[in-house]
């Protein structure tokens, strides 16, 4: 009875030192977990900081043109009337095209790069193709202006409309004078620039195919094309258009080198050789000539629905990322 | 519905085992596949120091020996799988029917084409169960549908899998059992029609029982096909296969019929491994 008791007692005690060394770890913890916390949801607060600052923005522009600032095509500081038409299709237009371009020749060097380069070879282009990454779009810009531009003008503009230029249908497409910037050249500028991502993470991808399962279709006797065509590309499939969409997402949100290539023109033009404008390209030539509170909304406008289409974009090559991540995890 | 003997009429068989069977004449052998003095590289590494041995025509041979000794190796230089990789190649000669399979000129699809190969783990590919064998099919025959379904049935019958899948061909591979996906490979392997079939230690990642059935099948498939298969599995080899080489550092230390080399091996290192001294 009285060991039972003096047990007791004894383990009380422990207990009570236990108890208070544990107090003070749970004290640290406690300030850990808050600070860590606090970090974190100090990035949320920013984000919401900015879509309700955009809102807030734009709100008098969309007082003042309603729904219809959507697809007015007039951006006219003077009469003070804006729409976003214009900038909205050049984006998505050079976007297109920069895809059309940058899609294929990216999945092509990554296939090169994976299955076929020669391992002396591997290293260095993979290197280039980094480096291409990191060039600013300033120099881009540059390059566009003073030396791209008038080789399109010179070379590239003229072939397009002498050849599909006369094509009926299409025609349209390649009409007009060769002016070197315009929305053609813009979108091979981003096309440049895409190049990269989409390159890089097609590679990436490209190896988490295990050998086994490629050696497995060799072993059928399959061609290399056949292991891409059948094996690669469907095994990796979410993972390239992830990275494609990442891939988008930059070209949709490009501003410096556009803004020098494109012409910087408020009009949709059937023509791709014409000079046109994008959401970005227009808020970094007016920002600063912006005067009155529904030019300056206007311009906040486009660069709320320029957050909505690349947050679009951004947030299904996530949701494409993440399902190939629970399938390699399977 | 599988026949559990095999076919092979012309040969006695022993009383406890189908396959452990006595010596035979060598007059009933044909070599299928004939290895002389292969030396093979990974770089500058001398992975094989000139092997030599046949591979007889419709019999299982076996390859053991410890990890490191150059069986999965040779498995692979049969086939040019080697080839995918740069700085690998092979010296000497694998006589295939006669022709030299390492002859520059030699057709790689078509000698995969008639040289299949199941690796370790299965791989299904990331389509239907019914794409996974049509597939192969489809790389050298362009068959009406009828046909195809026949021929797809035929490869799954074959691996001893077709009832287990056959109300959910359309799902995919990747759904199967890791059993049922190593006997969908036989079955994906079988269905192009090779002559010899390499198996690269088929059963390491299968539990006991689905392990009992690819040896069972591959027992059954030795009646049509030539068969190597590497294995760290001593009694798997001395189960399956009627030929046992066992290799050491890049060598052939022994090469003989298997019921032999299991009994009374000529070598010292053979009757270490095999009681498990080492390895």
């Amino acid at each position: 009875m009285t060991d039972m008791a003096l047990e007791t007692q004894i383990a009380t005690r422990h207990d009570l030192l236990k108890s208070k060394s544990l107090k003070r770890f749970r004290t640290g913890d406690t300030i850990f977990r808050n600070l860590t916390r606090g970090a974190a949801v100090l990035v949320l607060v920013l984000l919401g900081g900015v879509i309700v600052s955009l809102i807030h923005g734009s709100l008098p522009a969309f007082h003042a043109f309603g729904f219809s600032f959507l697809t007015t095509q007039s951006w006219n500081p003077v009469t003070e009337v804006f729409g976003a038409a214009a900038p909205i299709y050049g984006t998505l237009v050079t976007s297109l095209i920069a895809l059309l371009i940058a899609v294929p020749v990216g999945i092509g060097i990554a296939i090169f790069l994976t299955e076929l380069c020669p391992m002396a070879l591997r290293r260095p282009i993979g290197v280039a193709i980094e480096l291409l990454a990191g060039i600013p779009s300033i120099i881009y810009g540059i390059w566009g202006l003073f030396v791209f531009a008038p080789f399109m003008q010179e070379y590239i503009q003229p072939a397009l409309i002498g050849s599909l230029g006369a094509i009926p249908g299409i025609g349209t497409l390649f009409a007009g004078p060769p002016y070197g910037i315009g929305t053609l050249t813009a979108g091979l500028i981003l096309a440049i620039m895409v190049l990269p991502f989409v390159t890089a993470i097609s590679r990436d991808v490209f190896e988490t195919v295990p050998a086994v399962l490629k050696e497995s279709a060799y072993g059928l006797g399959c061609t290399t094309w056949e292991v891409v065509r059948n094996i690669v590309i469907p095994y990796t499939r979410v993972g390239v258009i992830g990275g494609v969409m990442l891939g988008l997402g930059r070209a949709l949100g490009e501003t410096m080198a556009v803004t020098f290539v494109i012409g910087n023109a408020h009009r949709i033009s059937g023509s791709i050789l014409a000079p046109g404008t994008t959401i970005s390209a227009t808020i970094a030539n007016e920002f600063t000539e912006a005067v009155g509170d529904i030019y300056t909304s206007s311009l906040i406008a486009l660069g709320l629905i320029l957050f909505v289409i690349t947050f679009i974009v951004l947030a299904a090559a996530r949701l494409m990322l993440m399902r190939l991540d629970a399938k390699a995890g399977r | 519905m599988i026949p559990k003997d095999p076919m092979i009429p012309e040969i006695p068989m022993t009383m406890e085992s189908p396959m452990t069977m006595p010596a035979t004449p060598d007059a009933a052998l044909r070599e299928k596949i004939t290895i002389r003095d292969l030396k093979f590289y990974y770089g500058t590494s001398l992975a094989l120091k000139g092997i030599s041995l046949p591979l007889y025509d419709r019999k299982v041979t076996a390859f053991i020996g410890p990890s490191g000794c150059g069986k999965s190796t040779l498995l692979r230089v049969l086939n040019r799988m080697y080839d995918l990789y740069p700085g690998q190649h092979a010296e000497g000669e694998v006589l295939f029917d006669g022709a030299n399979v390492l002859a520059p000129d030699q057709d790689r699809n078509l000698l995969r084409s008639r040289i299949g190969m199941v690796f370790q783990k299965p791989t299904p590919f990331p389509m239907s169960i019914y794409d996974n064998i049509a597939f192969g099919i489809r790389l050298y025959e362009h068959l009406p549908k009828a046909e195809m379904d026949g021929r797809v049935e035929t490869a799954l019958r074959r691996a001893a899998i077709w009832n287990e899948v056959k109300d959910k061909l359309g799902s995919s591979g990747l759904g199967l059992s890791g059993g049922q996906q190593q006997r969908l490979c036989i079955a994906r392997t079988v269905a192009i029609k090779p002559e010899v079939i390499l198996f690269d230690e088929p059963c390491s990642a299968l539990d006991p029982i689905s392990t009992a059935k690819i040896e069972e099948l591959i027992d059954e498939l030795s009646s049509d096909y030539t068969i190597a298969i590497v294995t760290h599995n001593m009694q798997q080899a001395a189960r399956v296969s009627s030929q046992t080489a066992f290799m050491y550092l890049g060598e052939l230390v022994e090469f003989g019929v298997t019921s032999q080399m299991f009994t009374a091996p000529s070598d010292k290192r053979t009757q270490d491994y095999i009681t498990g001294r080492f390895g």
